[in-house]
């Protein structure tokens, strides 16, 4: 019989304190230390932001406004006890599925993409659901019985990741899709995956490339040519990376210094307050302000490790990784992509882009992170 | 439970082993980008917006001796605008108000050159104009600082000044001969640009534009205006197709006036032809006929073999010569020198010169400045044509005597005559008023020699000359007429002159020389002494009292008023 005890202070590992703040945060069910990493990197997101958009006042209102509701969400999911999420689990994975059909069947087309479902209140992507949904199914599929995962449970994580996979990646959002299935990857990965199944699966992807290839679209397939080649098109589609690269490369140890920015100041550097914010980034506080911001990033990751890591339950366990680690490779892939080590994916810099439901969705994960270090049962044994 | 831990444990381990490559790769991406190619991205950056752009030098004025403006640049505003820029609308029609040029002519100019990424707008606005069309403020349309030049002058001193394109640059005239002073250096300032190419801010002047220098002429105005007055109305009066005219300091060799016909309006160029442009007085060569007997006749004397007194046999007024025949208009008998000029005598320049050693008389041409250009600089000046004289025949000497078989420019004649005013020296021709004392100059005459031929051709115009109109009241006055008929394809035309006269005054102390030529008089007068002698007197009368040159020639006053000085 698995009992949850709330609200005992004897199980939090070095967060004895007694003072005001912590009963205040231990009765919110935060973790001190992550919020206050969190909110470092949205503040300094928000001064970036503000040269990005040309000191665009309004923009740097929206989304801290954006982000106040996104902390309200991180705060709302931290109430929420991990049983009731490993309930929730296959429940919310199959309304997602039925919502990504639907956005196939009637939604709304954004920036040559089907990505948007019009609820007539809100209009939401349902595949930022399935970036929390599906580690949370692979996490209930695998607790469901004794580990390590047995081949079968393997077979249906597997079949579900692909399907959620190619049914965002058909809207299409190659990016997304990449990310939902690392996610579920990663939890199956904790749960035990075998190494001869990974590399089994490592050969079988080598081998479908150019079948994958062959269903990519035209900007995609243009969008890993210019990662091999930028110059090639320095006008055209080679164009964001070497404009980014030397944004970055022009900044220097120490950067331009703040909203002196030439790159980005006189509009070469394009989507500078979205996805290639941290270029813009990089050019204004230079080496040292990004091996700082990329510290803090660190910091975080690190801190959602450790949380999974001490997580008093498997399910806890995956999850929680999964969310640190799927983290990470947001983090990874746009400085990467912005930095021209991987191809341009439209991944945005988690808490530091422009823009809305990606981070709702990003601190409500984090908001999972915080319930199950806070929520703590009794040991049973 | 042991179990999930250990492998809990290795995964663990597998994990941050990948987490810290990937971290690692990262910071080695960062490090490279920042330091290693660094130098690269950065001047990759600048190369990007920063731009170095000329910043426009105000050219030099064009002064007259007495720093009176010829030329003068005023700042004006150009608008250009990169059609890519450009969107088209309602902004596009009044912009096209604003810069007062047709609407459909800019929607066609835009769509016309829509691929390319600069064309001008309009030109040279006013800058209250060009205001109007700043505060419409339509992206990619640029405002630049330009100057215009303007010449007070009109077509007064069109030819000498010439002229400069719309980019300031000198392309005729002092203005192409004096470009590098009058130009000056644009500067150059280094400006932020954004993708668009707007112009954000300034970064950092590298230099700063150096003003063109002013430049002053030897010209005076005054004298200019009077010349060209009156050579356009003798042109006028005429029916002439062109005509020059040359005024000199001869104790100087400056220029002090120099016009020509047809002329042009410097201000408003627009439908001229480029034949209206050329300043004749320097880059038109023609045979000068009679008026260039005084310079063999000075060879004469010079060699000691004539005087002032000597007689020469012209009867029965035509001559045999190797290659041809010379002919007088009447046979005039046995004549000294100055009625040889007086009648203008072709046999008997021809004896003269045939009597010269060759080599003697085509040296003392040659020191006349004859054949080759003169010292005043100007843009397509000719240098004329002086044979060397072992091409001459005795037809080419006898020939040559009376100013045929030669050519020169206005500008060459006056500089010879003021060899002769000038005592038998010398001096350069110039255009610029230099206040440098005066180089010495060089002799080609001796003085007696100058003195002597000044008293002939003061004597020649006397009462038989056909030059009256020359004469100049209070002054004295020693000049020559010269008409040529016009060389042809087929020889010389019967029906085609120039008529010229050259002279100076005051004959007892020479302040100034003119020239005069008039092209193809039309309406029956076509003598020198008719058509070009009267320009003469008149703007010698009018320049020797513009310039106070105390008159030489008082018959009426008796010397006691003259001794009382100026009380009038």
């Amino acid at each position: 019989m698995i009992e949850f005890a709330d609200r005992n202070p004897r199980f939090r590992d070095g967060e004895g304190s007694t003072g005001m703040l912590g009963r205040l945060l231990r009765a919110l069910h935060v973790d001190g230390v992550l919020l206050a990493a969190l909110v470092l990197v949205a503040g300094v997101g928000l001064v970036a932001l503000y040269s990005a958009s040309g000191e665009n006042m309004a923009m740097v209102l929206r989304q801290a406004t954006r982000l106040a509701i996104a902390f309200g969400a991180l705060l709302v999911v931290a109430q929420i006890p991990p049983r009731v999420l490993y309930r929730a689990a296959p429940w919310l994975f199959w309304l997602g599925i039925l919502l990504l059909g639907a956005v196939l069947a009637a939604g709304d087309v954004g920036k040559g993409a089907q990505r948007w479902l019009d609820l007539g209140i809100i209009r939401f992507q349902p595949s930022e659901i399935m970036k929390l949904a599906m580690p949370m199914m692979v996490a209930w599929l695998a607790f469901s019985r004794p580990l390590p995962v047995d081949l079968g449970r393997v077979a249906i994580c597997g079949a579900l990741i692909a399907l959620t996979a190619v049914l965002i990646a058909a809207q299409p959002d190659l990016g997304t899709a990449l990310l939902v299935a690392a996610a579920g990857f990663f939890a199956l990965f904790l749960a035990g995956l075998r190494w001869r199944i990974m590399i089994g699966l490592a050969v079988l992807g080598t081998a479908l490339t150019p079948v994958l290839w062959h269903f990519m679209h035209g900007y995609q397939r243009q969008r890993v040519l210019m990662f091999l080649n930028p110059e090639q098109d320095p006008l055209g589609a080679g164009y964001h990376i070497i404009q980014s690269k030397i944004a970055i490369g022009s900044g220097g140890l120490f950067g331009k210094g703040w909203l002196n920015g030439t790159q980005s100041q006189l509009e070469f550097l394009p989507e500078r307050s979205t996805d290639f914010i941290f270029a813009v980034f990089a050019e204004e506080f230079g080496l040292l302000g990004l091996l700082a911001l990329l510290a803090t990033y660190l910091f975080i990751i690190g801190r959602g490790l450790w949380i999974a890591a001490n997580a008093q339950d498997t399910f806890g366990r995956l999850l929680g990784g999964s969310l640190a680690l799927t983290f990470f490779v947001y983090v990874f892939v746009n400085a990467g992509m912005v930095s021209g080590l991987l191809p341009v994916v439209g991944v945005p810099l988690p808490l530091f882009s422009y823009g809305g439901t990606a981070m709702v969705t990003l601190l409500a994960g984090f908001g999972i992170l915080m319930s199950i270090h806070t929520h703590r049962k009794l040991i049973s044994y | 439970m042991r179990h999930t831990d250990e492998r809990w444990q290795r995964r663990s381990l597998v994990l941050l082993t990948l987490f810290a490559l990937a971290v690692a790769a990262l910071a080695v991406r960062a490090v490279q980008l920042h330091v290693l190619d660094g130098g690269f991205l950065t001047a990759q950056g600048d190369a990007r917006h920063l731009r170095t752009v000329e910043v426009p030098a105000h050219r030099g004025m064009i002064l007259d001796r007495h720093g009176e403006s010829l030329a003068a640049s005023t700042p004006v505003d150009s608008f250009w605008a990169n059609p890519s820029e450009l969107l088209a609308g309602e902004r596009i029609a009044a912009l096209a108000d604003a810069l007062e040029i047709d609407r459909t002519r800019l929607d066609a100019l835009l769509r016309e050159r829509g691929d390319r990424t600069f064309i001008w707008l309009r030109r040279h606005m006013s800058p209250d104009e060009a205001e109007r069309v700043t505060q419409l403020d339509v992206p990619g349309v640029h405002r630049v600082r330009e100057y215009r030049r303007y010449y007070p002058a009109g077509e007064v001193a069109s030819h000498l000044l010439g002229f400069t394109n719309i980019d300031d640059a000198g392309q005729e005239g002092i203005e192409l001969a004096f470009d590098e002073w009058l130009r000056g250096e644009p500067g150059r300032k280094q400006v932020l640009r954004d993708r668009l190419g707007r112009t954000v801010a300034d970064v950092q002047g590298i230099r700063q534009p150096r003003p063109g220098r002013d430049l002053t002429l030897s010209i005076d105005r005054r004298v200019q205006y009077l010349a060209y007055r009156e050579l356009k109305a003798a042109v006028t009066e005429h029916g002439a197709r062109g005509g020059s005219i040359v005024v000199l300091d001869s104790r100087t060799g400056e220029v002090l006036a120099m016009a020509n016909q047809p002329a042009f309006n410097p201000n408003n160029r627009q439908g001229l032809v480029a034949e209206r442009y050329r300043n004749r007085a320097a880059t038109d060569v023609l045979e000068p006929g009679s008026s260039f007997k005084p310079f063999v006749i000075a060879a004469a004397l010079q060699s000691g073999r004539f005087d002032t007194r000597s007689r020469i046999d012209t009867s029965p007024g035509l001559l045999q010569v190797r290659g041809g025949t010379i002919r007088d208009v009447r046979d005039n008998g046995v004549i000294d020198i100055a009625t040889l000029l007086t009648r203008s005598s072709n046999v008997g320049a021809s004896r003269i010169a045939l009597d010269l050693d060759p080599e003697q008389v085509w040296t003392m041409l040659q020191a006349f400045g004859f054949g080759q250009p003169t010292a005043s600089g100007f843009p397509g000046e000719q240098a004329g044509l002086l044979n060397h004289f072992v091409q001459w025949r005795e037809i080419g000497l006898a020939t040559l005597s009376y100013g045929y078989g030669i050519s020169v420019t206005p500008l060459q004649l006056a500089q010879a005559y003021a060899v002769i005013a000038a005592d038998g020296v010398r001096h350069p021709v110039t255009l610029i008023r230099s206040d440098e004392p005066l180089a010495a100059g060089e002799r080609v005459l001796s003085t007696t020699v100058a003195r002597d031929m000044r008293r002939l051709l003061e004597v020649s115009l006397g009462p038989d000359s056909t030059a009256t109109g020359a004469r100049v009241r209070g002054y004295r006055v020693a000049g020559k007429t010269g008409t040529a008929r016009k060389s042809t394809a087929g020889g010389y035309a019967l029906d085609r002159h120039t008529a010229a006269f050259a002279g100076m005054a005051p004959a007892s102390n020479p302040r100034l020389v003119t020239v005069v030529v008039i092209d193809e008089p039309s309406r029956g007068a076509y003598y020198g002494g008719q058509v070009a002698a009267p320009v003469f007197g008149r703007v010698m009368s009018g320049a020797l009292r513009l310039l106070d040159i105390p008159p030489d020639e008082l018959p009426t006053v008796p010397a006691s008023v003259i001794a009382a000085g100026p009380q009038r």
